[in-house]
């Protein structure tokens, strides 16, 4: 799947293209095929984000729904959030969660 | 310390209210990302993996008390309650808000600084020796030809769009502590046969993808002709520098293709015209800088007694403490690394502890290390052991200067857009599996340097051993480089052979200090043994 991802102009917070908004999860991630390049000249256009970008990902169920990985690590720790401080990841709770990067 | 006139002041103040307009208009849709972009970096505000990143100057390494508790205050009311020390002897900060960043260089400004020149192809801050008027080895102290050079380079018309960033290192003593020949101009003041002070020019040396080691281009130029020298440098660099191609824009690939001797030349040549046009400060500007950084008032008589009972003490003496110029003192390091911390990582509580400490302790002055530490510069002997009470109870007492604990480490693949694998964890692990005191007694010193990509961040090139992080089909994979070293006697790294996955790049390093236990001689570093035997046995073992 493609799935479309960029930052938040006021917080520069990493944000997913939902399908309808912008979610700091990337479990969120919309499908968005061949419209990435539409959806950001949109998006941007209305200043909701910047510095967006079309990547790879793939959606694989789980115990509690669906979850999206993107394909490249660099894109799953811009998805979590830094490996070596999990406190400050979107995932504090979750000891699992940097093994999901990696 | 030097202190802003009201020109820097008003130079400072004028640039925050700039950039609150531009971010006003940027938030309101009046500018568009492409014509921000180069406006916020003017101002040190990156966009990194996960927010916007402020990179804070800190000329040439040195701050106030003052100063630091505001670096701390930074922290806590407008990021995640920690800051970065980085390896141009900078803070950085992760997570800041667009809307905030005005209110933060307000506070800056406030205590006489700024994030202007921290990034964009310009000359960057000015670094320097962490030891600078503490050193008893130093020929003078370099932090006044420093300042001048960053009042020169501030702002300065012609340098504000060089073919690429432009560093600068300025040392004074035999002792390099700052790298001085991995900068793009390294300027080592000196005193001729005659007595005077004057300024050794070298030029074109740097780490990233194409590591070189600056040659001297000039023995001594008199002080009266420092910023004349320098501008001529840069002309030649601005005038034929590539722009045609990023990763050969740095003045050392002009100065490797034109050679030496033929880049030398054109800047005599250019020298030589620029001498007639008066653009050389006076030397009683010079002067006036140089009152700014009088020694403090030390005790005269002050004892040279320590009292090292307390064994943990001892061993912090021993490995984080320099010889002072003034009998009485000592020169302390505080280090940023505790066993499988984060390199050059400090809470706002830590920096503002440091800040008074400092206060108290150390003639009200810092130092930021570019091996991301923080140094106290004049700590009288007496009060020593209560300093580092004070630091130990908030985790900062670690006793591990210049061993395999004090790792230099980029923020790498967890923080940064541009790398291409973590450093940090590695950095962790190698930290705990070398953590404990007798080990690091066993070993010694051993300066080992992690990047998370080719830009060199992490000084891999200079590392004793270097780690230097790669992107392997989308696996990070860590390359081994064993012989870099970054003093007087600057030499670059080699690369021993594949590389490894995480766990595999802290076997290869083990391996590699095995080596060394084994055939070192008497007195021989980590680097010595490997000078002297060469590469070959370190490959067998790692490699069998």
């Amino acid at each position: 799947m493609k799935i479309l991802t960029g930052n938040d102009l006021k917080t520069g917070a990493v944000t997913w293209w939902t399908g309808v908004g912008w979610s700091l999860d990337v479990n969120d991630a919309a499908d968005v095929g061949e419209d990435g390049a539409k959806i950001i000249a949109r998006e941007e256009g209305v200043q909701n984000v910047f510095a967006a970008y079309v990547i790879d990902g793939e959606k694989t169920a789980a115990k509690d729904g669906w979850t999206v990985r993107p394909a490249h690590i660099k894109d799953r720790i811009r998805a979590l959030g830094p490996t070596v401080r999990p406190d400050l990841t979107l995932k504090p709770s979750d000891p699992e969660a940097v093994n999901w990067v990696i | 310390m030097y202190k802003y006139d009201s020109y820097d002041q008003q130079m400072v103040d004028t640039r925050v209210a700039e950039f609150r307009d531009q971010v006003r208009r940027r938030l309101s849709g009046e500018l568009t990302e492409e014509q921000f972009r180069p406006l916020r970096l003017q101002n040190g505000l990156y966009l990194q993996l996960h927010a916007y990143m402020l990179r804070v100057a800190v000329p040439y390494g040195t701050l106030n008390s003052a100063q630091m508790t505001v670096l701390g205050d930074i922290a806590d009311k407008y990021d995640r309650g920690y800051g970065h020390f980085t390896t141009r002897q900078n803070i950085q900060y992760n997570w800041i808000k667009l809307e905030d960043t005005p209110d933060i260089l307000a506070d800056l400004a406030k205590v006489e600084m700024h994030a202007i020149q921290t990034s964009g192809n310009c000359i960057r801050n000015i670094s320097s020796d962490q030891y600078a008027g503490a050193a008893a080895d130093e020929v003078v102290d370099p932090r006044p030809y420093a300042e001048l050079l960053r009042q020169w380079s501030s702002f300065h018309p012609e340098f504000l769009t060089l073919p690429r960033k432009f560093k600068i290192a300025v040392i004074a003593s035999e002792t390099d502590r700052a790298a001085m020949r991995l900068h793009d101009i390294g300027i080592k003041m000196v005193r001729n046969p005659a007595g005077e002070i004057g300024a050794q020019f070298y030029a074109g040396g740097g780490m990233g993808r194409t590591p070189m080691i600056g040659p001297m281009i000039r023995e001594f130029v008199p002080l009266d002709q420092l910023i004349t020298y320098s501008e001529a440098c840069l002309r030649v660099y601005n005038r034929y520098g590539r722009r045609d191609n990023k990763y050969k824009a740095r003045i050392k690939i002009l100065v490797h293709e034109l050679g030496k001797d033929e880049y030398t030349r054109q800047v005599e040549e250019e020298f030589a015209h620029l001498l007639g046009q008066g653009i050389e400060p006076p030397l009683a500007e010079l002067e006036r800088i140089k009152q700014y950084f009088v020694d403090p008032a030390f005790e005269a008589g002050a004892s040279d007694e320590l009292d090292l009972s307390d064994p943990d003490f001892r061993l912090w003496v021993e490995r984080n403490t320099h010889a002072h110029k003034q009998a009485g003192y000592v020169i302390a390091n505080v280090s940023l690394k505790p066993v499988g911390g984060i390199p050059g990582d400090a809470s706002a509580d830590q920096i503002r502890l440091m800040a008074q400490l400092a206060k108290d302790y150390s003639f009200d002055e810092l130092r930021v290390t570019h091996a991301q530490n923080i140094v106290f510069p004049h700590v009288k002997k007496a009060d020593l052991y209560t300093l580092w009470k004070a630091l130990d109870e908030a985790g900062l007492g670690i006793a591990n200067l210049d061993t395999l604990g004090d790792i230099i480490a980029c923020p790498g693949l967890d923080y940064c857009s541009l790398a291409n694998a973590r450093s940090i964890p590695v950095a962790q692990k190698i930290s705990e599996r070398f953590g404990s005191a007798e080990k690091q007694a066993e070993i010694g010193e051993l300066k080992l340097k992690i990047s998370g990509c080719i830009n060199a961040c992490g000084h891999h090139h200079a590392g004793h051993i270097g780690i230097l992080g790669v992107d392997k089909k989308g696996v990070e994979n860590y390359q081994l480089l064993l012989g870099g070293c970054e003093g007087a006697d600057t030499s670059l790294g080699k690369i021993t052979g594949p590389g490894f996955d995480e766990n595999g790049i802290v076997d290869a390093v083990e391996k590699a200090t095995e080596v060394y236990l084994s055939n070192k001689q008497d007195g021989e570093r980590f680097l010595d043994t490997y000078r002297r035997i060469g590469m070959d046995p370190f490959k067998e073992a790692i490699y069998g």
